[in-house]
């Protein structure tokens, strides 16, 4: 027994070659292969956000450049006019087979969040991602959900099934011991896969940095504000920032005491509105 | 560059004080937001307790209300310069299937123990499971000192059983000591009701850890993931398992047995790329044109892997119905994948107390370990766990679950 201020050298469980953020990648890369390899008929879900911008950077590089699934958009219509710009540019210029999902029905009942938020996250986006799953028949849903943003995400497993009526049964998930993860499910299931669970807003920005992936103008300060988190312009407040780079955006995040997802007004109403959302199916 | 995440599972036996402890060591560490405090003193006060550092990390609804913890989690945490991932787990027996999914994660584990209770079965089956799984070195906590007095001859007599329990198990403990995770002593900072111990606290402890960096002088071995064909032309894509592969290395191919030649390395963005290093996921293409599918090995020529059909082995059976002996399964080793059946349970064992429960078994039950033959229906690439991990462990499946971990020994 070591009870002495030396370093303790214990033996690792993996072998260490790698620099943190060569890590973090590789195992993404491992992730959406295996996602690949067992379930062809798959999706991903871009946001335009930084989190589904980096995964969809990273399946380029896994893909050899070429993403061979489509990419699927929600568009609650009440997203920032940037992120519709930066969707059009880069799915061009990446060559992305995009498709826009809407929930036409409830944008004609005029669903907005005024009314109640849980009601139109529900609707716009949520029922907007099962239509288009059924329509095209997707068995895989790959999100870029990170541990780090909420606590009910960090129980999730990287390859989580949904039942057809999309409900996440978190009391009995699967084993996923070391790199196996389930690769077949039941014909009526889907299954959300989350390349990007081990990551934190951190290292997201540290490897933004490194590779220097395109961002939306919104992430960088403006007249002392910038936005954390991006969504519908309806929901999002900007915080107080001078970051106006990714270098100080590290810095900021590197002292930062104030929760990623503050100026995101859903998680607020109500300690349990995540659980009760993403047990609906929500991202 | 940024240092090395050590990744810590926290295990232990049912409300010694895993979550707590981590709920203690976020607050310790000044890791949380204030917001999340206010929400979990208002939660607490809602279900008529005290404030629950536990609530940190059990953040479903139903494990509130039971007070305790059904799935594995993992918080991020920064002590100084140094980085770590607190892999929660569940204490419960029922629950085993989810203390394996997160053990399986880390690189080192942190066992609680609560001083009063002593050594229990849960306390003794991580042990078991975690020496099972490779993760031979523990960093051990008395919890609850406070409840009895703060006195070294407590500390000293579960020491001492800890260690007789120990003898039989290839772990080490790195370090043992003695806090009350509620009364915040020894976790950030000493106090004198406990003076008597000169060891470190717990988070200084953290920040003596260092990960022995594993040789990568290892024998080569890749795992074919994939192929695909990008504009033309067929790139096998893959993960390096062990050692280093070069541009024009010859190196064999399995099952198939036949040598071949390396033409180049791909990765998207980088030219030329001429050397892989073990766990990078990378593209490579071959000089010959032979049939390459998912499940394939590379190896290098000299010490190469053994291709069989037959192994033995120790399973952790995780499912409530039994494992029976010459019932096909699905066996999962790397990415290869191959059904098979399990020939003979030389030994059933316990996984807590460790007795042989029965030899030469027909079935295996919820959460015991057998000692297996196992045959496969094809000949598959394997290792002992002790030579190469991801060749020498596999996971067991049926329909569409996956029910059971192994080890070949």
């Amino acid at each position: 027994m070591i009870l002495s201020h030396t370093l303790t050298q214990f033996k690792g469980n993996k072998s260490r070659t790698m620099n943190y953020l060569d890590e973090l990648e590789n195992k993404t890369i491992y992730i959406l292969r295996e996602a690949y390899a067992s379930f062809r008929n798959i999706t991903l879900l871009w946001s335009i956000g930084k989190d589904s911008s980096t995964l969809l950077w990273i399946s380029r590089k896994a893909f050899f450049g070429k993403i061979p699934f489509p990419i699927i958009h929600i568009d609650t219509t009440f997203k920032f006019k940037e992120i519709y710009e930066f969707r059009d540019i880069y799915s061009k210029k990446w060559g992305l087979d995009l498709i826009v999902s809407k929930n036409k029905s409830a944008l004609k009942e005029k669903i907005n969040p005024k009314k109640s938020k849980l009601e139109c996250c529900n609707a716009l986006k949520t029922e907007a991602l099962k239509t288009t799953l059924r329509e095209y028949g997707f068995k895989a849903l790959l999100l870029a959900i990170r541990r780090d943003e909420h606590g009910i995400r960090a129980k999730e497993r990287y390859f989580s099934p949904r039942t057809i009526d999309f409900t996440w049964n978190y009391q009995d998930q699967p084993l996923e011991p070391w790199g196996f993860y389930k690769s077949t499910i039941e014909d009526e299931e889907h299954i959300r896969i989350h390349p990007m669970l081990h990551w934190t807003e951190l290292d997201i920005w540290k490897y933004i940095k490194k590779e220097k992936i395109p961002m939306v103008g919104l992430y960088f300060a403006k007249n002392c504000k910038r936005y954390r988190s991006i969504g519908c312009q309806t929901c999002c407040v900007p915080i107080d920032s001078n970051a106006n780079t990714t270098t100080k955006i590290i810095r900021e995040l590197e002292t930062t005491k104030i929760a990623e997802r503050n100026g995101r007004a859903q998680d607020k109403e109500n300690s349990y509105t995540m659980q009760k959302l993403r047990s609906l199916g929500y991202m | 560059m940024q240092k090395e995440t050590i990744k810590i599972a926290m295990v232990g036996h049912v409300d010694h004080g895993k979550s707590t402890l981590i709920g203690r060591l976020l607050i310790d560490t000044d890791s949380l937001p204030k917001e999340k405090i206010t929400e979990i003193k208002k939660l607490s006060k809602e279900l008529g307790k005290e404030a629950e550092l536990a609530f940190i990390v059990d953040q479903l609804k139903e494990e509130r209300e039971q007070a305790k913890t059904i799935d594995t989690t993992q918080i991020f945490l920064k002590i100084k310069n140094n980085n770590f991932v607190l892999i929660d787990t569940p204490g419960h027996v029922e629950l085993l299937k989810n203390m394996i999914t997160g053990a399986t994660q880390a690189d080192i584990a942190l066992l609680v123990i609560d001083i009063n209770e002593g050594i229990m079965e849960q306390t003794k089956r991580h042990l078991y499971v975690l020496n099972m799984v490779g993760i031979n070195s523990v960093i051990v906590i008395f919890n609850k000192m406070d409840l009895v007095d703060y006195k070294k001859e407590r500390f000293n007599a579960l020491k001492s059983d800890l260690l007789t329990f120990l003898e039989n198990l290839n772990i080490e403990p790195v370090f043992i000591i003695p806090v009350s995770a509620k009364q915040d002593v020894n976790i950030s900072k000493k106090c004198y009701k406990i003076a008597w111990y000169k060891g470190p606290s717990l988070l200084e402890a953290f920040g003596l850890l260092k990960s022995n960096t594993k040789s990568i002088k290892k024998s080569l071995r890749f795992a074919v993931q994939d192929i695909y064909k990008i504009n033309n032309k067929k790139i096998i894509a893959g993960k390096m398992l062990s050692g280093i592969l070069k541009k024009n290395q010859q190196v064999l191919l399995l099952p198939s047995n036949v040598t071949v030649t390396i033409k180049s390395l791909n990765v998207f963005g980088k030219y030329n790329k001429i050397k892989a290093c073990s766990g990078e996921n990378i593209g490579i293409s071959l000089n010959e044109t032979l049939p390459v599918k998912r499940g394939y090995i590379l190896a290098q020529k000299e010490n190469s892997p053994k291709l069989s059909v037959s192994f033995r082995g120790n399973i952790l059976w995780l499912c409530k119905e039994p494992l029976k002996i010459n019932k096909t399964i699905n066996l999962r080793c790397s990415t290869q994948e191959v059904d098979c059946i399990v020939e003979r349970i030389e030994k059933r064992i316990d996984s807590s107390t460790l007795n042989i429960i029965e030899e030469n078994a027909k079935e295996l039950r919820l959460n015991e370990v057998g000692l297996a033959a196992l045959k496969t229906k094809k000949p598959i690439v394997i290792e002992k766990f002790a030579f190469i991990e991801e060749l020498g462990r596999f996971a067991v499946g049926r329909d569409h679950d996956l029910i059971g971990i192994g080890v070949i020994i």
